[in-house]
């Protein structure tokens, strides 16, 4: 009988749950790693039971946890994240230039199609991978490299890599982005980068060709379709048809562009979701109701999914890595809020139920679709 | 020379360990001998305490031993003697932060 696992990181633990294709009934398991912040944990798609988690902690810093059991057991692996050779500076908030420094590991994204390569994106921006299933870590310093890199500068949340896109049909081209530097591209297997922006307006940028310096929240595609991307931007929703060489705003009917997560669904190439979010100086969803919205043009037209959300007197924001979709083949749509709350739908976001509504903030969210 | 050494529940934890653990230490008895032998018998908790590269302490981690705060004391600096003899345990702790 097939089902999902659902993987949860929290500002306090890590949870995985687990349920039929029916998706109505659950088993909940952790905290793991009670008491951290587990930003993201993900699965290989080449070996389910092969997972990995990003664990850290303002007093204790980066660990890297594997499961090789589909997350009842963990095993710390690799923590040092070493920049490549001497590294430069960056932008700081106040317009000064201050050198890099690794925080803590955003994003995990194992490779599609061996379990002992992940991609690491981390903050102070840079990407760093494992071959070895997460003993050594190292640097893709053309990342931070770039001309650009001391023109970069930190969001509010921080200098984070927080999206990692491999691309199923070319080995040798990834997208990631970075807050706040905005969308890069290689099609060099990470050895070199460029800026993909064009196209992105952000108010605070006065130059409306600025190479670098936009605040992209998320990047989404379909697997089947490499070259649509689609985009949150701190503020816009955008959408690529030529691998990021250009872009146009498809926000459309939206009560606001403003949010974090987006994501595609797993069968319909067109069919969207974003999680509006009243403005970046508030960060919860408008009028006191949790909405996803829907659209199944690829953009412009949206619509409310409300049935099973709270209408009234819910403000919780949804971040960028708390999103994602199983495929199932009525595709399941997850996500999980600040507030603790994690909801499923089993119908494409028709209807909503929560699996859960009281864990620690919810950071991430991932699905593995199980056989 | 055996010391004792006592992890925050955290570092427990992750390292698998209850209640305080005891290291061999060779020469001198120093916070940084004392570290190194933390990190050679738990290597999963090398950078939990101090940089990996720096081996600098992390800001938010405190060093104490016979009540006494060491953790602004010098690396190489002598431990005192009733930690080096094993009397009294070195702890190592996360310090209160984060209101």
């Amino acid at each position: 009988m097939s089902g999902v696992r659902v993987l949860v990181g929290t500002r306090k633990g890590a949870f995985v749950m687990t349920s039929d294709e029916k998706r109505e009934s659950w088993a909940i398991d952790g905290p793991h790693f009670a008491g951290w912040e587990i930003y993201h944990l993900k699965g290989s798609p080449v070996d389910r039971d092969r997972l990995y988690a990003s664990q850290s902690s303002g007093w204790f810093g980066q660990m890297i946890q594997r499961s090789d059991d589909g997350g009842a057991t963990w095993s710390p692996v690799g923590n040092a994240f070493t920049y490549d050779g001497t590294p430069g500076t960056h932008q700081w908030y106040d317009g000064t230039q201050r050198p890099w420094e690794f925080k803590r590991v955003w994003h995990l994204e194992p490779s599609l199609t061996d379990p002992d390569t992940v991609y690491a994106g981390v903050e102070d921006a840079a990407l760093f991978r494992t071959t070895d299933g997460g003993h050594t870590w190292n640097e893709l310093p053309g990342l931070r490299e770039h001309p650009t890199g001391p023109s970069w500068q930190p969001g509010a949340g921080g200098m984070c890599l927080h999206t990692i896109l491999l691309d199923p049909a070319n080995p040798e081209r990834i997208f990631i982005a970075i807050s706040a530097a905005g969308a890069f591209r290689s099609d060099d297997a990470g050895a070199t980068w460029r800026p993909v922006n064009r196209g992105l307006r952000s108010e605070q940028i006065p130059d409306p060709n600025a190479e670098v310096g936009h605040c992209v929240h998320r990047i989404a595609r379909h697997p089947s379709r490499p070259d649509v991307l689609f985009m949150q931007k701190h503020w816009d929703v955008m959408r690529s048809d030529d691998a990021g060489e250009s872009w146009r705003e498809v926000s459309g009917n939206l009560p606001t562009d403003f949010g974090f997560p987006i994501d595609v669904h797993a069968h319909e190439p067109e069919t969207i979701y974003v999680v509006p979010i009243k403005s970046d100086s508030e960060h919860y969803v408008p009028d006191g109701k949790l909405r996803v919205y829907r659209s199944r043009t690829g953009g412009n037209e949206w619509e409310a999914l409300t049935n099973g959300l709270p209408q009234r007197d819910c403000y919780v924001n949804v971040l960028r890595d708390a999103m994602a979709v199983d495929t199932l083949d009525s595709c399941g749509i997850y996500f999980g809020t600040t507030g603790g709350q994690v909801y499923a739908s089993a119908d494409s976001g028709d209807s909503w139920k929560p699996i859960v509504r009281d864990l620690p903030g919810v950071l991430s969210v991932e699905v593995q679709t199980l056989p | 020379m055996v010391i004792r050494v006592v992890f925050p529940a955290h570092l427990r934890t992750l390292a698998r360990v209850s209640g305080e653990v005891e290291l061999e230490v060779a020469g001198p008895t120093t916070q940084r001998s004392v570290l190194d032998a933390v990190e050679a018998s738990y290597p999963m908790l090398r950078g939990t305490i101090r940089d990996q590269v720096t081996l600098r302490r992390r800001p938010f981690v405190r060093f104490f031993a016979c009540g006494q705060d060491l953790s602004h004391e010098r690396p190489d600096d002598p431990l005192p003697d009733a930690v080096a003899a094993g009397a009294e345990p070195y702890l190592i702790v996360g310090a209160m932060a984060g209101g």
